[in-house]
């Protein structure tokens, strides 16, 4: 295989990769719960902590100056990162969850009324469902399903009839957790702009495997998480359109969202502030900038190219086991396979390769209903980023291997 | 009957010479196969603690004063666990298992598999195990005093 990245150099940049697990070397392929951080990461918090620490937007001492100015210019980075418009639109929050659950409050509480329909699609994970269960719980609205084909891909033919005149918002994953299936979700936000609904895109499993361009692809809303993305965990960025975050009501109150505060009444700050309450973990966001800065210094194309490469000879060597099923097989897909070998129970199989030092997820990846879609109550994880080599797959392989020949 | 503490050491002494971790799981695995099949009527919801990863069934009877427990899983190694504490807590009195401490599951280097967070559903069987003890136990006294 020729790679375009030097991995050995990448590896050197990740500390946590370089230890022994039970005596084994780690084998980390649980990224799509959580990536590790490169050290340019873990330097940048320490070095906020250390000489910076200091509340934003509050103080009028050097510190706080210094600390405002750097979380801004990490704004700025991330609007870059995904090429939006402007600032304004690019919001701090404490993850992909919190972005998700905000828009689900925010545009809920101003767009959403009895009778009215959220469209999703059956392989979201639980925090792009259980948010827009709230609030049609709330509203008397439902729920309006988007179904995948057993390979895991979108059978977007439904979607036309999904989308009605009661449909408020789409809400759908770019890349799923669980099956790896790159959604066409260009095309979905086309359809659903032609009857003039807009789209949220989760992005928490996207972004960290190739660029995205919010204004190419004119969606609505974009999140995503920063410690899926190799940044800081407890961070997370929330883009939407101006012309709509103008419009919608902020979801928390508190300091900082505020213009003039008194009893009778509030007003409330301008954006990207408005939806900024109180103390923001602005060492992750700064974090989570360093490691964009990092991955721009790498190149994504080039990260893109390593992943599509280490996915192909992945899929080809999990195909080339006897007994063992791919859960999840479109074409289009992220480095990330569920699979089951035999009758093997997941958890099983998952301790068993704990023991040998690889790093897997078992279970249902908080989405139950593409479990239920295939009847089986949970399978094994295993999700590469850029970070991964051949080798550490060909030692999976051989994990798998050896996990059949003890419990089959 | 064997001391209750005695049985726990004898399986510490035991799982003592493995050295590679692999062979602790298929000693586990082995106790797994071994152990008989839950009664189908106790394989039901009703008897379910659920993990949110495996999950386990138990159901326990007191005959003639010692507890008689039924339990299975539908992960083997999960499986071979419950084994171990079924020989151990086995035909004892409720008093016997209220009484002593579980220490053996430490001692093999399990305990992770005990943790909350770990959702297999083993730290609720153990704990449901202790609860069948203290009922019965509650029980019987009730019966000694009326």
């Amino acid at each position: 295989m020729k790679m375009g990245l030097n991995i050995k150099q990448i590896r050197s940049d990740f500390p946590i990769l370089h230890q022994q697990v039970y005596k084994k070397p780690l084998i980390y392929l649980d990224n799509g719960a959580t990536t590790q951080k490169p050290k340019v990461v873990i330097d940048t918090v320490r070095e906020l902590q250390e000489t910076l620490n200091s509340s934003i937007h509050r103080g009028v001492h050097y510190l706080s100056e210094q600390m405002t100015s750097r979380y801004e210019a990490a704004r700025e980075t991330v609007r870059a990162f995904l090429n939006a418009a402007s600032t304004n639109e690019i919001i701090f929050t404490s993850g992909a969850t919190g972005s998700i659950n905000a828009v689900a409050f925010s545009f809920g509480e101003k767009y959403v009324t009895a009778g009215d329909e959220i469209v999703i699609s059956e392989m979201e994970h639980h925090s792009n469902i259980v948010p827009w269960q709230m609030l049609c719980d709330r509203k008397g609205a439902s729920i309006k399903v988007i179904p995948f084909n057993d390979n895991g891909e979108l059978i977007l033919e439904k979607l036309d009839d999904l989308l009605t005149d009661r449909t408020r918002i789409v809400a759908l994953t770019h890349a799923s957790n669980s099956m790896g299936t790159i959604n066409p979700v260009k095309e979905v936000i086309k359809k659903a702009h032609a009857k003039g609904i807009p789209v949220l895109i989760d992005g928490a499993q996207m972004v960290q495997h190739g660029e995205v361009d919010v204004r190419e692809l004119d969606c609505d809303f974009y999140i995503f998480s920063s410690h899926k993305i190799f940044g800081p965990t407890g961070s997370g960025v929330l883009y939407g359109k101006e012309s709509i975050l103008e419009e919608l009501p902020p979801y928390q109150g508190g300091g900082d969202m505020v213009d003039q505060v008194t009893f009778e009444g509030t007003s409330y700050n301008t954006l990207p502030f408005k939806f900024e309450a109180g103390t923001t973990n602005y060492t992750g966001a700064i974090g989570l900038a360093a490691a964009l800065d990092y991955l721009h210094s790498i190149g994504f194309e080039a990260i893109g190219r390593y992943e599509q490469e280490l996915t192909g000879y992945t899929m080809e060597k999990l195909g080339g086991i006897d007994g063992l099923k791919i859960y999840g097989k479109a074409a289009n897909r992220i480095s990330v396979f569920s699979f089951l070998m035999q009758n093997i129970h997941p958890y099983d199989a998952g301790m068993i390769l704990d023991k040998m030092g690889i790093a897997v997820r078992t279970g249902t990846h908080c989405t139950q209903p593409v479990m239920d879609h295939f009847g089986i109550d949970g399978t094994i994880r295993a999700s590469l980023v850029f970070y991964n080599t051949v080798e550490e797959v060909d030692a999976l392989i051989e994990g798998i291997q050896r996990t059949i020949q003890m419990l089959a | 009957m064997t001391d209750y503490n005695e049985i726990q050491q004898d399986i510490v002494d035991e799982f003592s010479v493995f050295e590679d971790w692999l062979d602790r799981y298929n000693y586990l695995i082995e106790l797994g196969n071994d152990l008989p099949a839950i009664d189908p009527k106790y394989r039901t919801n009703e008897y379910l603690i659920n993990g949110c990863q495996s999950k386990v069934w138990l159901h326990a009877d007191l005959v003639e004063g010692k507890l008689l427990f039924n339990a299975d899983s539908d992960a083997i190694i999960v499986k071979g666990i419950v084994a171990l504490l079924i020989k151990l807590m086995n035909k004892r009195t409720p008093a016997e298992i209220l009484e002593n401490d579980l220490f053996f599951i430490d001692g093999i280097g399990l305990r992770q598999n005990l943790s909350p967070t770990r959702s297999n559903g083993l730290l609720a069987m153990v704990k449901k195990m202790r609860l069948y003890a203290m009922a019965y136990q509650a029980r019987e006294n009730q019966n000694k005093e009326s």
